[in-house]
């Protein structure tokens, strides 16, 4: 069989208009950040101890939130991905929840539960909550399809079950344990939201300060300074990451199908038993977060659902959960609208490259460091300076937060693709398809289906963003997020208690897209 | 997975973009229609005001008044001068006098005081082009009944609290988070001018508390207030009338708290028409009406703040529990704008380093 040539000429031809949008939409705000962000006042910023001091702290939280995300996940997936566990579908769609939660509502919600917020401790409690369903998947994985052989050989020779796990399991993990972390600590080293809610305000990280800056003491070029720091720094742990990667990756064993054991012996049963505390540990917020927001004084009543719609305090003709929904709503369906088919899209192109596989992996990833916060503060800045005045455009909102979300299409769609086998499209060609049509008949349902889910995934990232719609929302037109970050900043109970219900209804949309969603997912299923 | 339910979520996200589309569209072509103008004013969050008014209000003049709390004044200030020109909105409520030549700078507003009969100083601190509203000062609050208990006498300057006798006594916010804070701050440039860090270093050597929000500072570390220990606070100089107004049956007849009259600064909120705006001829209106007397005789009790309008009523709790400080201190606004952030850092060397 011939394999079927997807010619250079034709691939640009394709790639030439999503990639021209795609690069030329997340590139206007940095160049336009480079342009402003560089000036006398830069070199200010840089040598200013405080500027370190941030940075220092932001690495040391995202260090740390990595190490305990990683190391809390690891009996999880050994048990759901090596062992028989029943309900191991519901556990691990339950671990996966926090992932596409909003990062405020999260925030708010470790308020509630944590006696130690307001700390880092507490932040990084909340990044682990986050990360460790994306460190099991991944992780898993690569776990779940290890040749078990190696290590039974290991234990007929007498090697005790840590040993086989440090000296014949984890090396083989490495890799995965390493991609997860690189992924743990770039979502945890531009976090925002939870930061800013769970935080100790005396203590910034860079994505906070820039925050602080731009729209707190209104020293854009300050801002704009940081923000290239931020993204100096990320390419530097990236490029570190990579050459990590190549040292660490040695042989695996995998096999194509899975293997799972009964659970037997006393550490079996002690890692079920840890999972199971992970899981209740992983809920335990949600519940607290919907406990406070039907707790009215001692009591409990939707007294706060009823505010929201109608607020009994008109003196200040707050705004409705009305006006926030729909104004939510809207953007999101415009974000997605924009993100799945500019992601399909680049992720097509990235599908059929045949050469150079893992240095487009570096690049696809980069987008995914690329902070909320950095993308509002350049779309911001583009408003401002670009040849248009699009101040207070209404399509800015949205626009920041499809350039959030495209990468995460790409990292969804793109793996379902390139698990399709090649073959399948020399058969096609050999019975006489074209190119297009081989990859059309072949390709395209696949693709189809990804599509749907990352659009779940786009929607969901979109009803939660606050990072970059915080530097571009407009006062008659808040979010949903920004509507709760707005109720935390007031005092007292009904305000708490707003923000909690307004938690709850975001929570309940954000997984019934999520949901709606996931109902293309295949049974057998790859990546995340 | 069936093509149907694919097809489903695709209608309704089309859907949505195009009652999305339809309803913005609903809202332009509103100044056409003889309806009400309706006038948007942006807040800062902790606006207030009886709801009674706004209803009589529009139903005199015909303008619906649409109130947009949008953040702290630093944060709506902020995103005026982002947006000077081309505004969200057409008033904005809550510029404050630590702010205003920011916004003076960057000509977010249409210059327009209201005609009305206001306050001689408040008015010339708006500088000709914001209307004042009300004032208010941040003051050193103090636990009455702590200190009779132990037979101390009550500190009544600022030079007391860096006596040993009120060592380890007082709690005050930090200027970078809590705009309280930062009044405190600007009390003592305003006393101490150049040498204004040496105080702050002798506070700091008696003990000085430093938390990041007024509500921490009050609730937490206040003795009055709540489990505190602290009997020296940075709050309000109407903190003693909001004790009395919040407090749960039966009413205390006497707050449990003072206010110290000695270095309070005062903050001066304005409003104005916010440059650019599709109706300003009804903006100014309702700036108008945001000094009128029934607004200026609610504002007290809504917002807990003085009047910027002479011969307004006080309610009874201000009378009796919220003396004025006949001098409270001030610094001009370009002063504030140029200096604040390099004071806020140098105090945080000496404060907290």
């Amino acid at each position: 069989m011939q394999p079927v040539n997807y010619s250079r000429a034709g691939l640009i031809a394709l790639a030439a208009l999503p990639l021209t949008l795609v690069i030329s939409l997340i590139a206007i705000p940095l160049v336009v950040l480079l342009v402003n962000g560089l000036g006398p006042e830069s070199l200010d910023v840089l040598v200013a101890g405080s500027t370190w001091r941030i940075v220092g702290y932001t690495v040391i939280q995202a260090l740390l939130s990595t190490l305990v995300s990683v190391v809390c996940a690891i009996p999880a997936t050994y048990v759901l991905y090596r062992l028989r566990v029943p309900g191991r579908r519901i556990l691990l769609a339950l671990v996966t929840v926090p992932f596409v939660l909003p990062t405020v509502v999260v925030g708010l919600a470790f308020r509630e539960l944590l006696p130690f917020a307001g700390t880092t401790a507490a932040i990084i409690v909340a990044h682990a909550f986050f990360n460790i369903g994306l460190v099991i998947r991944i992780v898993g994985g690569v776990w779940g399809q290890l040749d078990p052989r190696p290590a039974q050989v290991a234990t007929t020779l007498g090697a005790p079950p840590w040993r086989v796990f440090t000296d014949v399991t984890v090396p083989q993990l490495r890799s995965a344990l390493l991609a997860s972390a690189i992924l743990v600590f770039l979502f945890s080293f531009t976090s925002f939201g939870v930061v800013l809610v769970v935080g100790d305000p005396a203590l910034p990280t860079i994505e906070v300060e820039i925050y602080r800056k731009a729209i707190q003491i209104l020293d854009l070029n300050a801002a704009a300074t940081l923000t290239l720091l931020q993204l100096v720094i990320i390419v530097v742990a990236l490029a570190f990451a990579v050459r990590l990667q190549a040292q660490v990756s040695t042989g695996r064993n995998l096999t194509a199908e899975t293997h799972r054991e009964p659970i037997r012996g006393l550490g079996n049963a002690c890692a079920v038993a840890a999972t199971g505390a992970l899981v209740a540990a992983l809920l335990l917020p949600i519940i607290a977060l919907a406990a406070r927001s039907i707790r009215v004084g001692d009591g409990w009543g939707l007294q706060w659902f009823v505010e929201i719609f109608n607020p009994t305090d008109t003196t200040t003709r707050a705004t409705t959960a009305w006006t926030s929904l729909t104004v939510s709503l809207r953007y999101a369906a415009i974000a997605t609208a924009i993100a799945v088919p500019l992601g399909v899209m680049a992720a097509v192109v990235l599908s059929l490259a045949r050469r150079g596989r893992t240095r487009l992996d570096t690049v696809i990833s980069l987008p995914l460091g690329v902070s909320a916060v950095s993308i509002g503060l350049g779309l911001l800045l583009f408003s401002l300076t670009g040849p248009l005045d699009l101040r207070g455009w209404s399509l800015l909102v949205p626009l920041g937060q499809a350039l959030v979300a495209m990468p995460l299409v790409v990292r969804v769609v793109l793996p379902v693709l390139r698990s399709i086998d090649p073959r399948l499209r020399e058969v096609a060609a050999t019975l006489g398809a074209s190119p297009a049509r081989a990859w059309l008949l072949v390709d395209g349902p696949l693709a189809l289906r990804a599509a749907a889910i990352s659009a779940g995934l786009a929607a969901a990232v979109s009803l939660g963003e606050f990072g970059a719609t915080a530097f571009l929302v407009r006062a008659d037109a808040p979010t949903v997020p920004v509507q709760i970050v707005r109720l935390l900043g007031r005092p007292g109970e009904a305000n708490l208690g707003q923000a909690a219900a307004l938690s709850v209804i975001l929570i309940v949309l954000t997984a019934l897209v999520v949901g709606l969603a996931e109902r293309a997912r295949p049974a057998k299923s790859t990546g995340w | 997975m069936s093509r149907v339910r694919l097809f489903g979520v695709t209608a309704i996200v089309c859907g949505l973009l195009i009652s999305g589309c339809s309803s913005s569209s609903d809202s332009q072509t509103s100044t056409s229609s003889p309806e009400p103008v309706t006038v948007r004013v942006i807040t800062h969050d902790s606006f207030a005001l009886s709801s009674e008014l706004v209803d009589s209000f529009q139903e005199t003049s015909g303008i619906l008044v649409e109130f947009l709390p949008a953040g702290d004044a630093g944060e709506i200030v902020n995103r005026a001068v982002l947006s000077s020109g081309n505004p969200d909105a057409d008033v904005l409520f809550g510029v404050d006098t630590t702010l205003l030549s920011r916004a003076l700078d960057a000509e977010v507003f249409d210059p327009y005081v209201a005609d009305a009969d206001l306050r001689e100083d408040l008015v010339a601190a708006g500088a000709g082009v914001v209307t004042p509203i009300d004032d208010g000062d941040v003051c050193i609050n103090i636990d009455d009944a702590w200190f009779a208990e132990r037979g101390i006498p009550l500190p009544s300057t600022l030079e007391d609290l860096i006596d040993p006798t009120y060592k380890d006594l007082l709690v005050v916010q930090n200027p970078a988070t809590s705009s309280p804070g930062l009044a405190f701050l600007l009390a003592s440039v305003a006393r101490f001018g150049e040498e204004w860090p040496d105080y702050w270093a002798a506070l700091r050597s008696n003990g000085v508390s430093v938390v990041n929000g007024w509500s921490e500072a009050y609730y937490s570390e206040f003795s009055a207030g709540g489990e505190g220990d602290r009997p020296l606070v940075v709050s309000y100089a109407t903190s003693p009338p909001a004790e009395i107004v919040f407090a749960s049956d039966p009413k205390p007849t006497q707050p449990s708290t003072s206010v110290m009259l000695d270095g309070c600064f005062q903050q001066i909120e304005f409003a104005g028409v916010l440059r650019g705006t599709a109706h300003p001829e009804q903006a100014r209106q309702v700036i108008d009406w945001l000094v009128s007397p029934e607004v200026q005789a609610d504002i007290p009790l809504s917002m807990f703040v003085y009047p910027a309008l002479n011969n307004v009523p006080l309610p009874q709790e201000f009378v009796l529990f919220a003396p004025r400080p006949e001098k409270p201190l001030s610094l001009a606004s370009e002063v504030i704008t140029e200096n604040r952030q390099e004071w806020v850092e140098q105090w945080t060397q000496v404060v907290l380093r």
